[in-house]
């Protein structure tokens, strides 16, 4: 999807287009000068894979400082040849560096993920969901409420595969990422996020249908 | 409605809005990958990014992933001396 870009003159985002310019030839040159174009290229990823490092510490108490580095480096090389690889979409709607930027924080996002879900079992059985259709008949509960979660009950057993009760209930309910999820699943993230996508539809249809109005609600829950 | 009926509520419209998503989610995780960098500068730079690329709210709130991956390029640019 290519949508026109107006970045005002005078934009904090703007002034970087000679430099991305100067990033884009000197990676396109050969020798010497490229070289040294990459050797800066990876001291940025390699910064901003320490820095999505670092904000994932916490998530992760078990790990040493050598494994820390050792994840960082390894997503700022993963995101290097990522880089190179898509050297030709970078459009320059925003500056080369924050581009480049955002293939670290993936590889190192991703991986860090990964490494704390190594070992855990995925909770992919539908435990969340007997919880939600407890919910639903919990004294109190409004009538309408009641009815909806009960509707939406019967629609996710009924409407949905099994797949995708699993996949929605896994990354919606239990909070499993979406790549460890994909990686155990032998699958993408892109494939895994239509899987997703395709039975929320379903389930709003099928709602819909039986006169919900669903996004009243979700308004007041935001 | 006392205290505990309205967290029951509370909890309920949360369970709904993480199962069925927001609406009008039509990017996926690849487009939304490509329109980050430009949607976040846009972001920082309160330049209405949500005018410039349509769908991408929708996609990062119902995808956690990109969420976080989203919070965490701003967090970057935002950490960086701002260029003249
Ligand atoms: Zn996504």
């Amino acid at each position: 999807m290519t949508m026109p870009t107006e970045i005002p003159a005078g934009d904090p985002a703007s002034p970087s287009a000679d430099d991305s310019r100067l990033w884009l030839e000197r990676l396109g040159a050969s020798g010497p000068r490229r070289d040294a174009a990459i050797v800066e290229l990876h001291a940025l990823l390699l910064k901003a894979a320490r820095f999505e490092i670092d904000r994932r510490r916490a998530s992760l108490p078990h790990l040493r400082g050598d494994d820390w580095e050792d994840l960082a480096h390894e997503s700022a090389a993963d995101a290097l040849s990522a880089l190179l690889a898509k050297l030709g979409d970078f459009r320059g709607e925003a500056r080369f560096t924050t581009w480049a930027y955002k293939f670290a924080l993936l590889e190192a996002s991703v991986k860090t993920r990964r490494r704390g879900w190594q070992g855990r079992e995925i909770p992919i059985a539908d435990d969340a969901w007997a919880r939600l259709a407890d919910t639903s008949v919990t004294a109190g509960a409004h009538v309408e409420d009641t009815e909806l979660m009960e509707a939406l009950r019967q629609e996710m057993t009924g409407t949905l595969t099994k797949r995708q009760r699993e996949v929605l209930v896994a990354v919606t309910l239990n909070d499993v990422p979406i790549d460890v999820l994909a990686e155990r699943l032998e699958t993408t993230r892109g494939a895994l996020y239509k899987t997703l996508h395709d039975a929320r539809r379903k389930l709003r249809i099928a709602l819909a249908e039986r006169g919900f109005r669903i996004d009243g609600t979700r308004e007041e829950a935001s | 409605m006392s205290d505990s009926e309205q967290g029951e509520t509370r909890e309920r419209e949360t369970v709904l809005t993480r199962l069925l998503g927001p609406s009008g989610d039509v990017l996926g995780c690849e487009e939304c990958f490509i329109e980050l960098d430009r949607y976040v500068e846009l972001d920082v730079a309160s330049l209405d990014p949500d005018r410039h690329v349509p769908g991408m709210r929708a996609h990062l709130e119902g995808c956690p992933a990109c969420a976080e991956d989203f919070q965490s390029l701003k967090a970057l640019l935002e950490s960086e001396p701002r260029r003249p």
